[in-house]
C-alpha cells in the first residue's frame, strides 16, 4: 500500500528512534511511504489556541500535499498528537465550503488546495494497522512472537478523544486497537488505569507538578500491574514518560523503572528485527530488560 | 432473569464499613436510562440507595454517576448501550470522580464543583450603568461567541472526568473555566482583562489544563469546556498579551515563532523562549527564566546521555525547503485585524451552513 507520509517533528528531533523504526518497519509491514518532506509542523494543540485560522492553513497545506502524492491511498502520521490537532483542522475544513476557502485562498501562491470529500483520510499507524492491514494478517508476519511480554498500551488522548470527531462512529474498537495489536504480535496486554488518560506533556513547561505527576502514576499503576514496559504510538507521550520519567519519580515520590516502547519498535520486534536496528538503545529508561527477556523466551 | 444487571458503588459513611460492590438485576427494554434501572431497584430492591435526580431529561443536571468508569448523566445513557459497554456483563455505576462521596451516588458538589465556579466571579461585572429604566441590549450575533459556554447545566460530569483535577485538586476545572468565558467573552462586561489576568497567573488556572479532551468528550451539552479553556487563553496572550509567570504566554509565542521561522518544532528552543515569553535570550538570561532552565537540566542531560538528543541537534535546527511558504501564512494570518473562526457548535453536526458561524475574533488590545 503506498501512502503519503507525515513523519511529524518529534520523530525527527528527540525521539529520532521513532522515525528510525518505522522506516525498518514499514517494508515488512509492505507500506510505500513518500515522505512530505515540505511538509510544516501540525500545531500539537499550541497553535489552534493561538489563532484557528492559521492552524488549519497550516494543516490544510499538509492534507493538499498528501493529495498530491499519485497512487496514494491516503496520509499516514505516527504521532497521536498530529493525528488529533490534523483531525480537527479537517472537521473543520470538510465542514463548510465557504471557510474552506477562505483557508485554501492561503495555499493558492503555492499552487495548492485542498480538496473535501472523496474518502480521503488521514490515520495514525495504528490505525493502519488495524483497519487497512488487519490483525490477522499482522498475525501471519510474526516471526518472533512476543509471547510471555506483558505490554501495558498507553495511547495518548489526540488519538481517542473527542471519538465523534476521530471517527469512533465508525471505528467503534480505536481505543481498543493497542490492545488489539499487542496480542496480535503474542504479547500479554496489560490492563491498568492510565492506558487512555493524559500523559501530562502539554504542560510541562507550564505546570511541571501537575504534568510530571500524571506521567509518574500511569507509569507506577503500569508496574503495580505487572507490566514488562509501555508501547505509546505519541512521541510527546514517550518524551513524558521515558526522557522525564527519573524527574517523575519524585513527583509520585516512588522508584520508577519501566521501558517505553515506540509503536514501530513493538512491531519490528516481533517481526524479527534487532533491537538496535530499531533504535532501542536510545531510551532513557533502558529497555535491556525487555531484550533480556525476550531472549530468555528465545531460547526457552 | 433480569434484563440487565447494575454493579452499584455503595457507601453509608454512617456504617463505618468501607465502600464495596453490589449487583442488582433490571427488568427494562434497552431504550430506557441507566437512572430509570437504577429507580427501578430502588422501587423493587433497595430503597436506601442514594441518588440525586429531578428531571430525567439531561436538563437539571443532577444525576453526574460514573458508568463503566465513564463520567455521565444516568437519564442521559441508554442502559442497552451501556450494557454493550460493561465487563463481564454488568453495568458499573460509581459516583463521580474529583469528589467527596456522601452517600452511596451523591457527591459533594458544594465542596468541589461550586466553590471552583465561585472562584471564577460566575456574575456580570458591568463596563457601565444600564440605561436607564432599560436593561442592557446588546446584538444577537455578539452573544453567539458564548452560546456554547452558556449551554452549560452545572451538572459537574466534566469535573468528574477531568484529568488534571485527578492530580491537582486546586486546579479551577472545566466547569468553572467555562463559565469564566460566558462573561470572558460577554461584550456588556467591563472586566475582560482583570478576569483574564487572574485566570492566566493563577498557576491552577487555564494554563493548568492539559488539553487531555477528556471534559470534551463526556460533557452531555457540547459545552466542550476546554474548547473554552482554549479561548480564554488565546485572548489572555493574543488580546491582551498578559504575560504570565505559568509561561503560558511564552509557551504559545514561542512555540508560534519557532514553527514561522523554522517551519517544524525545534525542540531544544522551545523551553528556553517558553521561560522567557517566547524569546531565547530572556529565557536564558533573565532570572526566573534560568533558574527554570536549571531545573530542566537533569532531563537534559539525560536526553544527551541516551543518545536520543544530539550536541549538534540540539544547537541547530534545519529549515523546511520552502520555508518561506510557511512564514508567508503565518505573517498573513498574522497580519489580518480580525481572527477568523468557525465554531461547528453552530455550524452544527451535519456541516450545514448558518448564518454567523463564522465569527471574527475581537482584538481589544
Amino acid at each position: 500500500m503506498k501512502l503519503a507520509y507525515w513523519p511529524g517533528c518529534v520523530s525527527r528531533g528527540f525521539t529520532p528512534e521513532l522515525h528510525g523504526s518505522t522506516a525498518k518497519v514499514a517494508p515488512l509491514l509492505d507500506l510505500e511511504l513518500v515522505e512530505l518532506d515540505r511538509a510544516n509542523c501540525c500545531g500539537a494543540g499550541v497553535i489552534a489556541e493561538h489563532n484557528q485560522e492559521m492552524v488549519d492553513a497550516l494543516n490544510a497545506r499538509t492534507f493538499a500535499m498528501a493529495q498530491g502524492v499519485d497512487g496514494a491511498a491516503g496520509m499516514m502520521n505516527i504521532c497521536s498528537t498530529c493525528q488529533g490537532a490534523q483531525s480537527e483542522c479537517q472537521e473543520r475544513l470538510d465542514a463548510s465550503a465557504e471557510y474552506r476557502g477562505e483557508v485554501n485562498s492561503h495555499l493558492q501562491a503555492e499552487g495548492l488546495s485542498y480538496e473535501a470529500g472523496g474518502g480521503w483520510w488521514n490515520k495514525n499507524l495504528l490505525w493502519i494497522l488495524v483497519e487497512e492491514i488487519g490483525l490477522g494478517t499482522l498475525a501471519e508476519k510474526v516471526v518472533r512472537p512476543l509471547t510471555g511480554l506483558r505490554i501495558a498500551p498507553f495511547y495518548g488522548c489526540y488519538i481517542v478523544r473527542p471519538s465523534r470527531r476521530l471517527g469512533f462512529d465508525e471505528h467503534p474498537e480505536r481505543d481498543e486497537y493497542l490492545g488489539q495489536v499487542i496480542a496480535a504480535l503474542g504479547a500479554e496486554p496489560v490492563e491498568y488505569a492510565g492506558a487512555r488518560k493524559c500523559c501530562g506533556f502539554p504542560v510541562i513547561t507550564m505546570n511541571r507538578t501537575t504534568s510530571l505527576r500524571q506521567a509518574g502514576r500511569h507509569v507506577a499503576d503500569a508496574i503495580d500491574a505487572g507490566a514488562d514496559c509501555l508501547v505509546t504510538p505519541c512521541p510527546l507521550c514517550h518524551l513524558n514518560l521515558d526522557l522525564q520519567q527519573p524527574a517523575a519519580a519524585g513527583f509520585v515520590e516512588r522508584d520508577l523503572d519501566l521501558p517505553v516502547l515506540h509503536l514501530p519498535q513493538m512491531i519490528g520486534l516481533a517481526l524479527g528485527l534487532e533491537p538496535k536496528e530499531l533504535g532501542m538503545g536510545k531510551h532513557v529508561v533502558s529497555t535491556s530488560g525487555v531484550q533480556r527477556k525476550l531472549a530468555e523466551l528465545a531460547a526457552a | 432473569m433480569p434484563d440487565f444487571t447494575l454493579k452499584i458503588r455503595r457507601f453509608d459513611p454512617e456504617s463505618g464499613e468501607p465502600a464495596y460492590w453490589a449487583d442488582y438485576g433490571v427488568e427494562l427494554p434497552p431504550e430506557r436510562s441507566v437512572l430509570d434501572g437504577i429507580l427501578q431497584v430502588k422501587e423493587r430492591e433497595d430503597a436506601s440507595i442514594a441518588i440525586r435526580c429531578s428531571c430525567r431529561a439531561a436538563i437539571c443536571g443532577s444525576c453526574g454517576v460514573r458508568i463503566n468508569g465513564r463520567s455521565a448523566l444516568a437519564c442521559n445513557t441508554r442502559i442497552g448501550e451501556a450494557a454493550e459497554r460493561a465487563r463481564d456483563g454488568a453495568i458499573t455505576v460509581e459516583p463521580m470522580g474529583n469528589m467527596p462521596v456522601i452517600k452511596d451516588l451523591v457527591t459533594d458538589m458544594d465542596a468541589v464543583h461550586w466553590k471552583k465556579i465561585h472562584r471564577v466571579v460566575p456574575w456580570l461585572l458591568p463596563a457601565e450603568e444600564p440605561p436607564e429604566n432599560q436593561e442592557y441590549i446588546v446584538p444577537a450575533e455578539a452573544m453567539l461567541d458564548v452560546t456554547q459556554a452558556m449551554a452549560c447545566i452545572q451538572c459537574g460530569v466534566c469535573v468528574s472526568a477531568c484529568l488534571s483535577l485527578e492530580v491537582d485538586p486546586d486546579f479551577m476545572g472545566p466547569a468553572a473555566l467555562a463559565k469564566a468565558y460566558r462573561f470572558v467573552g460577554d461584550p456588556r462586561d467591563g472586566e475582560h482583562e482583570a478576569r483574564l489576568r487572574d485566570l492566566a497567573e493563577d498557576p491552577h488556572g487555564i494554563y493548568d489544563c492539559t488539553h487531555c479532551f477528556a471534559c470534551v468528550e463526556v460533557c452531555p451539552k457540547d459545552v466542550a469546556p476546554m474548547n473554552q479553556i482554549m479561548r480564554l487563553r488565546r485572548r489572555a496572550t493574543d488580546d491582551f498579551e498578559i504575560k504570565d509567570s505559568n509561561n503560558g504566554y511564552g509557551h504559545e509565542q514561542a512555540f508560534v515563532n519557532i514553527i514561522q521561522k523554522w517551519g517544524t518544532l525545534f525542540e531544544a528552543q522551545l523551553l528556553p523562549r517558553s521561560f522567557g515569553d517566547g524569546s531565547l535570550i530572556k529565557g536564558q538570561l533573565a532570572p526566573e527564566g534560568a533558574r527554570q532552565l536549571t531545573e530542566n537540566l537533569p532531563t537534559v542531560l539525560r536526553g544527551l546521555r541516551s543518545g536520543k538528543v544530539r550536541v549538534n541537534k540540539a544547537l541547530m535546527h534545519p529549515k523546511l525547503p520552502e520555508q518561506k511558504q510557511v512564514r508567508r501564512i503565518i505573517k498573513e494570518i498574522e497580519s489580518k485585524d480580525e481572527r477568523l473562526e468557525l465554531n461547528l457548535y453552530i455550524v452544527g453536526e451535519e456541516g450545514e451552513e448558518t448564518e454567523g458561524a463564522m465569527a471574527e475574533g475581537s482584538q481589544e488590545a
